[in-house]
């Protein structure tokens, strides 16, 4: 019998390839980590609704990478080289200083920008592949008790977008039939106010549903106290921590004050956790082969990484990394698309 | 007998609501009991199952005064989420309160929340499994299920942590006959074989009265009465037609089921054989003459969805070669299975919805060609064929009834749809939101908004579904006097005793085919599923309706 993987197994594989994209500089290894990437997906993603949303995450991209290259064209700050395109050159007034308009469009400026948009465009890509290779609901699960509430949250919104469109589609449909489809604002308001009021509607039937189910019930006198400063302290020192790597801080330092940020985000984690009692139905089990799909992000992210310091020089490397990439398409067909059917065979 | 569900003095007040929604209500249901709550709509009915489970005013807000206690537990100090393992509840509309997206999954969301412990949820969705018969859909995504499955995962969600109380909210009105049979089958087997106390609103009397230990009436005021069936439905605003069948023949105490009126009957059965058929002569039933215009024509109509599926995935052929006529002063039903294509049908004539092949024409007004509705402008193919759809409220999105039917007027006849909403719900104040308005008064708006223009032939998606008796006879009157207006009317209902008081005609869909096709006596009559009440009662003769017992009895 086919298992799915774990979901957290994916989402380590691809997190840690979208870690290694904001590494690279060069367009050369993040293409070759696109086409891994983007191969995995197209062999291991099932027929499900989440499954087909990864072409337009690819859309987006595309869109990223034209947008940061005309953000470029209009106000970026333009590098030398050769020109293509003399554009005027337009000076705002006075209270926005230093920003200019057009100007000489250069090649190195240009290779820049698309550089930029491409990188971005990897990163939203590698996301995007853990969302098609993995049932959202069924990654949300993984999550630990304390963190339900939010996945629930997340869940639902989740399922909404999609239902908003099938509903604007059947109210747009209805609305034929009283003859005088309405047309521009008046087109908007009268599909928006149905759609909406509709999902309204919905959502507040489903939280009768949720709450009468018992959802958000709460162990009476656990203090939650500690549990907010905690989270205020990790907050303010991820904050910090964060600030501090950006700005080019000792490193030492920088990641050390993320280490506390963690702890205390952990703790706080752990302690709301005790607040809830909630046990999970068939819980994903963690197997070997889900190490190794994780480890072969890893080690692909890493190798990749590795390449950032000297190109072409690591070309081999890249190479390697992209192999180890691909690895999980060795793992069989498309990843099942609900819990495997309880009878073993 | 220990109460599982009990009021005491219980007032309940909507925040701007001029008078209380339940006044002083005083009731005790039983252990182990069936508990049927009655009344016409918006009296109330839902407020009071939703107060038995906390929801009101925890959910809804408003005032309760008084105190409700379910399992010895109060309300005033429970919130719903914490009489979760007590009382189990489902609303309207099941598919809207999924949280997972497969059956099993649904079925431990219960449990996983108020922290079974694994090893026993385990067992507890098998033994849900097996109680409801859902064993083989286990793996299903919940969106894939039919009406009824998908009802009966919805009970079976709230069973799994083994409540002692079940409240459920008109848990048939969506389904077709095979399938509310199905549900109320395994309502009773809870009852009889785990002494479940349930508690149930519905408007479709006639399928569950008869397994009801108790009938709860809320009256349009907000008060409450209580008692044994018989004793209760004996003057009850609202009955199923075998009790007006009782009342009618002045039978005490009145018979709850077919089997019981059956065995009343055989007098009443004799006088009626003995008197002469006396409207047959002054009311022939329509034959269709070559000479009549036929208003609607459908050759081979077929309905694919989803045809350009990705992945190979198939399409569903919803509709298979209909041919189907609709003549001046006829009212057609179109009966079958949810899923069996009579949605998909109603949209295809209409010219909205998709059309794979086939021709469908209409006739407009008089003398006008006959046209293919798909082909007009969305304005025009309005005015010669109307659709009300299965949610009225899509139609509607306007803020006001009074804008909704200025805009829906024809520009030389202001005030058309005014006149055709008051015949059909008197006293709907224009100045409302259509969504504040009850299920029967939307119904009548978007009714009201599509015959504004006159057109000849009129299709109906599911109108009855949330209607009380009177509002479907409102429904029946107005569909009546179109057809008498030379129009025709073509709906589509699970509803076999508003089929059998207003359609002439009646097709039987199953899988997108017409199976059959005939004058409504005759196809109900013949099927053991969809004969109503008075039928089965009065079978040999010919007499589906109270209304037509009547007559047969005191000739007008």
């Amino acid at each position: 019998m086919h298992r799915a993987p774990h979901p957290l197994a994916w989402w380590a594989w691809a997190v840690a390839l979208a870690t290694a994209a904001t590494r690279l500089t060069d367009p050369r290894p993040l293409a070759l980590l696109l086409a891994a990437v983007v191969a995995v997906v197209l062999v291991r993603r099932g027929d499900s609704p989440w499954g087909r949303s990864f072409g337009a995450y690819l859309v987006l991209g595309a869109c990223i990478v034209a947008v940061r290259v005309l953000f470029h064209v209009l106000v970026g700050i333009k590098a030398g080289g050769t020109v293509l395109v003399d554009l005027p050159r337009i000076s705002l007034p006075e209270w926005a200083v230093g920003v200019e308009l057009l100007g000489p469009v250069t090649t190195t400026g240009l290779a820049t920008a698309a550089a930029a948009g491409f990188r971005l465009a990897v990163l939203v890509v590698c996301v995007g592949a853990a969302n098609a290779l993995t049932n959202p609901r069924r990654a949300l699960r993984a999550l630990p008790a304390s963190m339900h509430h939010l996945g629930t949250a997340v869940v639902i919104a989740v399922s909404v977008t999609p239902q908003l469109v099938t509903a604007a589609a059947q109210v747009r449909r209805a609305q034929r039939l009283r003859g005088a489809v309405p047309s521009g604002l008046a087109a908007v308001r009268a599909t928006a106010v149905p759609v909406l009021t509709d999902a309204l509607d919905r959502s507040l039937t489903l939280a009768a549903s949720m709450d009468s189910r018992g959802y958000a019930r709460t162990l009476p006198e656990r203090s939650q106290r500690a549990v907010g400063w905690l989270l205020l302290a990790a907050l303010v020192s991820t904050v910090v921590g964060v600030y501090g790597l950006l700005t080019g801080a000792p490193a030492p330092q920088a990641v050390g004050v993320l280490v506390v940020a963690g702890a205390a985000g952990v703790t706080a984690s752990v302690l709301a956790g005790r607040q809830v009692r909630r046990t999970r139905y068939r819980p994903d089990r963690w197997t070997a082969s889900d190490t190794a799909l994780a480890l072969s992000g890893v080690v692909g992210a890493a190798g990749f990484a590795a390449t950032a310091a000297d190109w072409p020089g690591s070309a081999l490397a890249a190479a390697l990394a992209t192999l180890v990439t691909v690895l999980p398409v060795l793992g069989g067909g498309p990843t099942g698309r609900g819990p495997a059917p309880a009878v073993a065979t | 007998m220990t109460a599982a569900i009990a009021l005491e003095a219980v007032t309940v007040t909507y925040p701007g609501a001029a008078a209380p929604t339940l006044q002083a209500v005083d009731l005790v249901v039983g252990e182990g009991e069936l508990a049927l709550v009655i009344g016409p709509t918006g009296s109330g009915k839902s407020t009071l199952l939703r107060a038995t489970c906390g929801l009101v005013p925890h959910f809804t807000g408003g005032t309760v005064a008084g105190r409700i206690l379910v399992e010895g537990r109060d309300t005033r100090t429970h919130l719903p989420r914490d009489l979760a393992d007590v009382v189990g509840v489902v609303g309207q509309d099941p598919a809207a309160g999924f949280v997972t997206d497969t059956v099993e999954e649904e079925l431990a969301y219960a449990m996983e929340q108020i922290g079974v412990p694994p090893d026993v949820m385990r067992r507890r969705v098998e033994e849900v499994l097996d109680l409801l018969g859902l064993a083989p859909l286990r793996g299903r995504p919940l969106a894939d299920l039919s009406g009824g499955e998908q009802q009966r995962v919805a009970i079976g969600a709230v069973l799994t942590p083994h409540p002692r109380v079940l409240v459920l909210d008109e848990p048939t009105s969506a389904l077709d006959p095979a399938a509310a049979e199905d549900v109320l089958a395994a309502l009773t087997r809870l009852v009889h074989d785990l002494g479940m106390t349930v508690l149930l609103a519905e408007h479709r009397l006639e399928r569950v009265v008869q397994y009801a230990d108790r009938v709860i009436e809320v009256r349009p005021d907000g008060t409450v009465r209580s008692g044994a069936p018989a004793h209760l439905l004996a003057d009850s605003a609202v009955a199923p037609p075998v009790v007006e069948l009782g009342r009618l023949a002045g039978w005490t105490p009145v018979p709850l089921s077919v089997r019981d009126a059956r065995r009343r009957s055989p007098e009443l059965r004799a006088r009626l054989t003995a008197l002469p058929a006396a409207d047959a002569a002054a009311e022939p039933p329509r034959e269709a003459q070559d000479d009549e215009p036929v208003l609607l024509v459908a050759r081979d109509v077929h309905v694919h969805h989803g045809a350009r599926g990705r992945r190979g995935q198939p399409g569903t052929h919803a509709v298979r070669g209909v041919d189907l006529d609709l003549r001046p002063g006829e009212v057609v039903a179109l009966m079958g299975r949810n899923g069996s294509g009579k949605s998909s049908l109603l949209w295809a004539l209409q010219g909205t919805g998709t059309r794979s092949s086939g021709s469908v024409t209409v006739l407009g007004r008089a003398g006008a060609l006959p046209l293919d509705p798909a082909t007009l402008e969305p304005a025009a193919a309005r005015r010669v064929v109307a659709l009300v759809p299965h949610d009225p409220l899509d139609l509607l999105f306007r803020e006001t009834v009074a804008a909704e039917c200025t805009a829906a007027d024809p520009h030389d006849r202001p005030g058309a749809a005014r006149s055709v909403l008051t015949a059909l719900a008197p006293g709907v104040d224009p100045t409302a939101h259509p969504r504040d308005l009850s299920e029967g008064q939307r119904l009548a708006l978007a009714l009201a908004v599509q015959l504004a223009e006159r057109p000849p032939v009129v299709l109906l998606d599911e109108p009855t579904r949330g209607l009380d008796y009177l509002a479907k006879s409102l429904l029946g009157d107005v569909l009546r006097q179109h057809a008498a207006a030379g129009g025709a009317v073509l709906l589509s209902s699970h509803d076999v005793e508003f089929v059998a008081e207003c359609a002439d005609r009646c097709v039987l869909l199953a899988d997108g085919e017409v199976v059959t096709e005939g004058p409504a006596a005759q196809v109900l009559v013949s099927s053991p599923v969809f004969a109503p009440q008075v039928a089965k009662v009065m079978r040999p003769l010919d007499l589906l309706t109270v209304e037509a017992v009547r007559e047969r009895l005191v000739p007008r």
